[in-house]
């Protein structure tokens, strides 16, 4: 019989139509997932910790494992031997549901997140919309967090985060239509698809406002993580550790994936919206097909995530935290207007000029321009506005 | 049995139960919690039917969106146990009862009335179409939505300025 379930139609072709053969095929599924977010979450951890260490001038974690790679692994053993403390008045039930709602819309994203040509799990005729609206869903374990902990730190942080979650949704989405009237599609296999070819090809670089939605993308992207400098959910230095305050053991520890699988949620569908996603931009390289191509494409695609979330690292490591009605001015007065007047540049080049392709070429060198010309400033600025510091040298 | 309708009774159930628990429930913040559940599960009713986007939206305007101001609203009162016998007092039994009794009757005769289709469909790409009988065949009242809700966003930050009279300090 014909299955009306869109969703789990690929997933439902290797089970058949029975119930359990319906069950094991997304366990089946399920846990390369888990094995990846798991993953990501392990390297992403110590990313962090050697990133902020080396802007910071230290060595960060170096004694479990070569550079300390091994540290997360065996914080990890050690958050899964702790005591699972639950506050005496808190909401049981809800204080217990609260992380697995969290990570959940999180790890529900990656069904759809393309891998390579042929590596997604479930190509979604409206992935995108996928992405964002169980992305949202992730305020409200935030919610849930804070309210069930019973601590008043914990309710300013939950209650933060649904302002600054709810609030960011709106340029986000708007950003992401911008994506969508680029490629005509909301499937996150085509729009890849509509980037092939040479590097100018890709949306960035292809139309000439992407770059600015890209920026609105990303500075949206890091409200929606709670990620710094719009951290203010958590923000140690006034609510403690924010919604998470009452949290310990494997229930943090399930925050703390879930915070950073978000992060390559955001950053692999930036790759996929702005850069190409498993295209490398070299056509010789991406026509290989078959199973290599396909290795390929997935090694490309999740190089260019980790870039993005190191990005989004060395920003948290770079600028202050910022107040709330700044997160709430950034937003409503200049992402929003940028967003909606970017939106309709966007329509208009690809109205007027649709799939043209070699203007990218222009782009890209009007960008390493640009580049060039500032780094040159900054320099001028820095010589002249501060003496050189003698930074601390390290032996390894 | 088949999956279909094990999902769909398992989904049937995730809307009926939490909406039962929204009214029998004291903590007025578990009641904003079931009826998430409740919205959760019509979003799963509509992926079940083959409506992804209609499903999608739900959970993106309702979940997402409209649950978390909500729970945002309460968590700032006071948090006092809600008693459902409190609340039903003896003079407002009779019209409550009786609207109530309506608009079951109405739904009832909805249900009873509609020629249900018997055989499902092959489900199908559901956005582009909405997307083209929104800008076609649809498009007044579109935008007379749009209009109707510009409106009500200006008359709600009109209301939530401080003195009401308009005019910025």
């Amino acid at each position: 019989m014909p299955n009306q379930f869109t969703f789990v139609r690929d997933i439902l072709d290797l089970g058949g139509d029975s119930f359990w053969g319906f069950v094991a095929a997304i366990a089946v599924w399920a846990a390369p997932i888990t094995g990846f977010v798991s993953l990501i979450g392990l390297v992403a951890v110590w990313l962090e910790r050697k990133i902020s260490a080396h802007i910071q001038c230290r060595l960060g974690p170096m004694e479990v494992g070569p550079h300390g790679l091994l540290q997360t692994l065996a914080d990890g053993i050690k958050l899964l031997g702790k005591e699972d403390l639950v506050p005496d008045k808190a909401d049981r039930v809800l204080f217990a549901l609260a992380p697995m709602i969290v990570f959940a819309a999180t790890y529900v994203s990656f069904a759809v997140l393309p891998f390579s040509q042929d590596g997604v799990i479930v190509d979604l005729n409206i992935g995108i919309f996928f992405i964002a609206a169980v992305g949202s869903l992730e305020a409200i374990g935030v919610v849930m967090a804070g309210w069930s902990s019973n601590n008043k730190w914990s309710l300013f942080g939950a209650i933060r985060a649904a302002t600054q979650v709810v609030s960011y949704e709106v340029p986000l989405g708007l950003t992401l239509l911008a994506g969508v009237v680029c490629a005509g599609t909301m499937s996150l296999n085509e729009m890849t698809m509509a980037q092939e070819g040479w590097i100018w090809s890709w949306f960035i670089f292809r139309n000439p406002f992407m770059w600015a939605v890209f920026l609105i993308y990303f500075t949206a992207s890091l409200a929606e993580c709670q990620r710094a400098p719009f951290d203010l959910p958590e923000a140690e230095s006034e609510l403690v550790s924010g919604f998470h305050t009452e949290y310990s053991g494997m229930r943090f520890a399930v925050f703390f994936l879930a915070e950073y699988g978000k992060m390559y949620v955001v950053s692999a569908l930036g790759v996929v919206m702005f850069f190409g996603g498993w295209y490398s931009g070299i056509p010789m390289l991406d026509n290989i097909g078959g199973l290599p191509g396909n290795l390929i494409g997935a090694g490309i695609m999740v190089t260019k995530s980790m870039i993005l979330v190191c990005v989004q690292m060395w920003i948290r490591w770079t600028l202050p935290r910022i107040r709330l009605d700044q997160v709430m001015d950034i937003c409503l007065k200049y992402l929003l207007p940028l967003a909606l007047g970017l939106l309709m540049l966007v329509a208009l080049w690809q109205g007027i000029l649709p799939g043209e392709k070699r203007f990218g070429i222009v782009m890209i060198v009007a960008m390493i321009f640009a580049f060039l010309k500032m780094r040159t400033m900054v320099r001028n600025v820095m010589s002249k506005s501060s003496q050189q510091i003698e930074l601390p040298v390290f032996k390894v | 049995m088949n999956w279909e309708a094990i999902i769909f009774w398992a989904l049937a159930t995730m809307v009926i139960a939490p909406a039962l628990a929204i009214v029998f429930s004291k903590n007025i913040v578990h009641m904003a919690f079931w009826l998430l559940a409740t919205l959760v599960g019509v979003a799963g009713l509509y992926l079940l039917m083959g409506a992804d986007f209609l499903g999608m939206t739900q959970i993106f305007v309702y979940v997402g969106g409209i649950s978390v101001l909500l729970l945002f609203g309460i968590m700032l009162t006071n948090n006092e146990p809600v008693y459902l016998r409190k609340l039903v007092k003896r003079p407002k039994l009779l019209p409550a009862l009786t609207v109530g009794a309506l608009v079951f009757f109405v739904m009832l005769r909805a249900l009873v009335s509609t020629e249900w289709a018997q055989n499902p469909v092959e489900p199908e790409a559901t956005a582009p179409a909405l997307g083209m009988y929104l800008l076609s065949e649809f498009i007044l009242p579109f935008e007379i939505v749009s209009v109707v809700l510009l409106v009500v966003l200006i008359g709600a930050a009109f209301i939530a300025r401080r003195d009401g009279t308009g005019d910025p300090k």
